[in-house]
């Protein structure tokens, strides 16, 4: 028992799990209990969004020292506009609006890939440029216009099970997929050992640019799914609808125990840090704190996490 | 500090477990000045763990520590530092992403100051001249661009180089692993110039030529004891394989002459190196074992870098017939993954057979890494603990179980056995032999004449071409070294 709790508490991932627990009680106290399972419902429907983003920039992350997907927050705002405008409001044309999402969602994830593969541009440059070129079409393709969900697909990502967003259950679901995906496919086991040393995964045959091209493809099409939701959600889409979800991508990647440099990375944790900023935002609010000192508060967990698991490796 | 006290170093009673694993128990070691010490032993006998003792990198779980007389009791890697204690470790410690000359001002606060770059460079330049004339390296260059060979001469330099503090010992360990056998030469020929002024000198070393030659006392280790420590005369290579407890003492190494006859066997590699102008080929058959010699860096690594990558795309000059597996030299930047435990280490080469259906399976890859601990013997009580957790000859066996386990028919071998000791050498000959009888083709890049013994067929390299192409029964040192050294003539 004693060595089990031990083991558990080695987990990367369980202090973001305690943290979400601990400003979800922090917050039921204030209100004395009440709202207490709404609060945990609305969490979830939340967290769903930065999970998905979570999912996709953990696994570009991943790949080592210099990678991150910055393009993003563009992609899900592209996305969504999208999705609303192959929708039409019909709901007979959710299936299609939402693979027009993702095919959007690909197409930005491959023009990363030719902006790093091609033209050699670090990782962190040639997406933080794409961004500023999906933006431009974004506005031109959308002319700035909000355009409504179709009812059903609206109806789809807000409907609860029990008290537990359908959505929610669905998301637990994919991001199963995505833990086997990682820790028990030859693509995943790649992705980690090109985090540790591209060069010796190279040399151990593993095909570095394939697996590369393919992680970024991966955070294009999370990043466009995640904007269709996010328009049904919100009801309506918007070019700044994602722009939220670049600091809380990286923050969930970084709470949820994941290396920030690399090779080493946890799925499970994900979802534990993706309540635990949900639930502190929502403290906050209760707490009736304006938004200036939400975001100080936010930044500061940040930094405390990652000052704390660097500790952990000086050690 | 004393300056007439005869010992530099005193370690009484050193001991030190790693997790389950007793590095030491209770080791004595005693270097005076003027000395040369040679410390031998298998992998995990314990060099290196007392070696980082002395050096101040890893603190002793017991004992005393005791330089130049004065007993130490918070002895760091700083104190080690200002009692004049320097080292050259196994793993190489410059910083690739700084220049030579940078990397020589980490070693010395004092250069400080405008021009502390020139300075610094002029410090380890000099010392370069002294120790290894015409090394040919400019102190600009970004130490991470240079070859392993030459980022091994710098890290020697640096380590003799002097400006507060003088050196009082110098810890080297396996410092000529990469150095081809002129360049070791010039090495401990310095060492031996060094301890005439009064400095002392502790070196680890697998070539038992080199530590019976230049040393003046040989403390031999086992399983974390030191079983034996006299002077070097009273030793000879064969007691000294003994005393360190070799499965196959006394014996050289050196196969069977004539197994196959060349041209027998299909063609599997046929490659041409990029600065070849005269047509001239390496060609390898199934089930041979070539070897790749010459002076270290010219164009070895290079050639079998051009075949790994010939098998995934088609190149110039290359033909191929079979995959293809590498061997590092360098494992710590072309070979292991310092997050992963021993059996991902090993699996990862042939995770494509590891699977059920679709996924890993765990257990197959347990089953996998286990059968070859056994075959190769690695000695790990966990194979589900960290690479790192082995010592580095440990670490090189755990590369060559991947390669090896892996499907590939070519296996390319990029001066594998660094830092591997003489036991384990011998058995890894045998099992390349033995691989290679079963139809296996070896590409073996080696600076030791004792590897080439192994080889069907050798090539001898200079400046980028091959200069030579001798049969066994053609092979000796002379012919290799004069073929590295002038341009050879051949019909």
């Amino acid at each position: 028992m004693n060595s089990l709790l031990r083991r558990l508490l080695s987990q990367p991932w369980v202090w973001s799990y305690l943290g979400a627990l601990l400003v979800w009680l922090a917050a039921i106290v204030f209100t004395h209990g009440y709202g207490a399972g709404g609060m945990i419902s609305a969490g979830l429907a939340l967290a769903v969004f930065s999970v998905i983003t979570g999912v996709a920039q953990m696994f570009v992350i991943t790949l080592g020292p210099g990678n991150v997907d910055l393009s993003l927050p563009a992609n899900i705002g592209l996305a969504s506009a999208v999705a609303m405008k192959v929708m039409g409001g019909s709901d007979s044309l959710i299936a299609l609006g939402l693979g027009a999402a993702l095919v959007s969602g690909i197409g930005i994830g491959v023009g990363n890939y030719l902006l790093i593969w091609l033209l050699r541009i670090p990782p962190i440059i040639a997406t933080l440029s794409a961004s500023f070129i999906i933006q431009s079409i974004g506005i031109s393709y959308g002319r700035g216009l909000q355009i409504k969900p179709p009812p059903g697909f609206a109806e789809f990502t807000t409907v609860q099970l029990a008290g537990v967003p359908l959505l929610a259950i669905g998301t637990v679901v994919l991001t199963l997929g995505f833990a086997v995906l990682l820790h028990r496919t030859i693509y995943g086991r790649s992705v980690l050992a090109i985090g540790q040393n591209p060069r010796a995964a190279w040399l151990a045959g593993i095909a570095v640019e394939r697996t590369r091209c393919f992680t970024y493809l991966l955070s294009g099409a999370l990043g466009g799914i995640c904007g269709a939701l996010l328009a049904g959600y919100f009801r309506g889409s918007s070019l700044d609808i994602g722009d939220e979800y670049l600091l809380a991508s990286i923050a969930l990647v970084v709470i949820g125990g994941t290396s920030v440099s690399g090779g080493k990375a946890n799925v499970t944790g994900l979802w534990g840090a993706g309540l635990f900023l949900v639930l502190l935002l929502t403290m906050l609010n209760t707490f009736g704190v304006s938004a200036g000192i939400r975001y100080v508060v936010t930044g500061l967990v940040i930094i405390g996490v990652i000052v704390a698991a660097g500790g952990e490796k000086a050690r | 500090m004393d300056e007439h006290s005869a010992n530099i170093v005193d370690l009484t009673h050193i001991e030190k477990t790693f997790g389950a694993v007793r590095a030491l128990a209770g080791v004595d070691l005693m270097v005076s000045r003027g000395e040369c010490v040679g410390l031998v032993g298998h992998n995990g006998a314990g060099k290196s763990t007392l070696m980082n003792i002395l050096a101040g990198t890893l603190a002793a779980d017991a004992g005393e520590i005791s330089i130049g007389g004065k007993p130490q009791k918070h002895y760091s890697v700083a104190q080690a530092h200002k009692l004049g204690v320097r080292c050259v470790f196994q793993e190489l410690s410059l910083c690739p992403n700084l220049t030579v000359a940078e990397n020589a001002r980490v070693l010395h606060p004092s250069i400080a100051g405008w021009g502390w770059r020139k300075q610094a460079g002029r410090l380890i330049r000099e010392k370069l001249d002294a120790i290894f004339p015409d090394h040919g390296i400019s102190t600009d260059s970004m130490v991470g661009d240079l070859p392993i060979g030459k980022r091994q001469m710098i890290e020697v330099a640096r380590a003799f180089t002097v400006t507060k503090e003088s050196v009082r010992l110098v810890i080297l360990d396996e410092p000529t692993s990469s150095l081809d056998s002129h360049r070791a030469g010039q090495l401990l020929a310095h060492v031996r110039r060094a301890i005439t002024d009064g400095g002392a000198c502790v070196l680890i070393s697998h070539l038992l030529g080199e530590i019976l030659e230049y040393t003046d006392r040989i403390v031999v280790m086992r399983d974390g004891k030191v079983v034996a420590a006299d002077r070097a005369a009273a030793f000879s290579r064969d007691r000294l394989v003994t005393t360190m407890g070799a499965t196959a003492a006394g014996r050289t190494g050196r196969a069977d002459a004539g197994t196959v006859a060349r041209g027998s066997t299909p063609v599997r590699v046929r490659a041409q190196p990029v600065r070849q102008s005269d047509g001239f080929e390496l060609v390898a058959h199934q089930g041979e074992i070539v070897g790749l010699a010459g002076l270290a860096g010219h164009g070895q690594t290079d050639l079998l870098l051009t075949i790994f990558k010939a098998a995934a795309r088609r190149t110039a000059g290359v033909k191929i017939s079979d995959p293809v597996a590498l061997i590092a030299g360098d494992r710590q930047s072309d070979g292991i993954f310092p997050l992963w435990s021993i059996a991902e280490n090993i699996g990862i080469r042939s995770i494509k057979n590891l699977r059920r259906g679709r996924l890993i399976s765990p257990d197959l890859e347990t089953r996998f890494a286990e059968s070859w601990r056994d075959k190769i013997k690695i000695l790990t009580p966990d194979l589900r603990n960290n690479i790192l957790s082995l010592s580095g000859g440990n670490q090189q066996k755990a590369l060559f179980a991947r390669a090896l386990g892996s499907e590939a028919r070519i296996v390319l071998m990029d001066d594998p056995m660094r830092g591997v000791d003489i036991g384990t050498k011998l058995e890894v000959y045998e099992l390349i032999r033995s691989e290679a009888r079963a139809g296996r083709t070896f590409l073996w890049y080696t600076t030791e004449m004792e590897e080439l013994q192994n080889c069907d067929h050798v090539y001898v390299f200079r400046n980028g071409r091959i200069v030579a192409d001798l049969r066994r029964d053609e092979l000796s040192e002379e012919k290799v070294i004069q073929s590295s050294f002038e341009e050879a003539i051949h019909s």
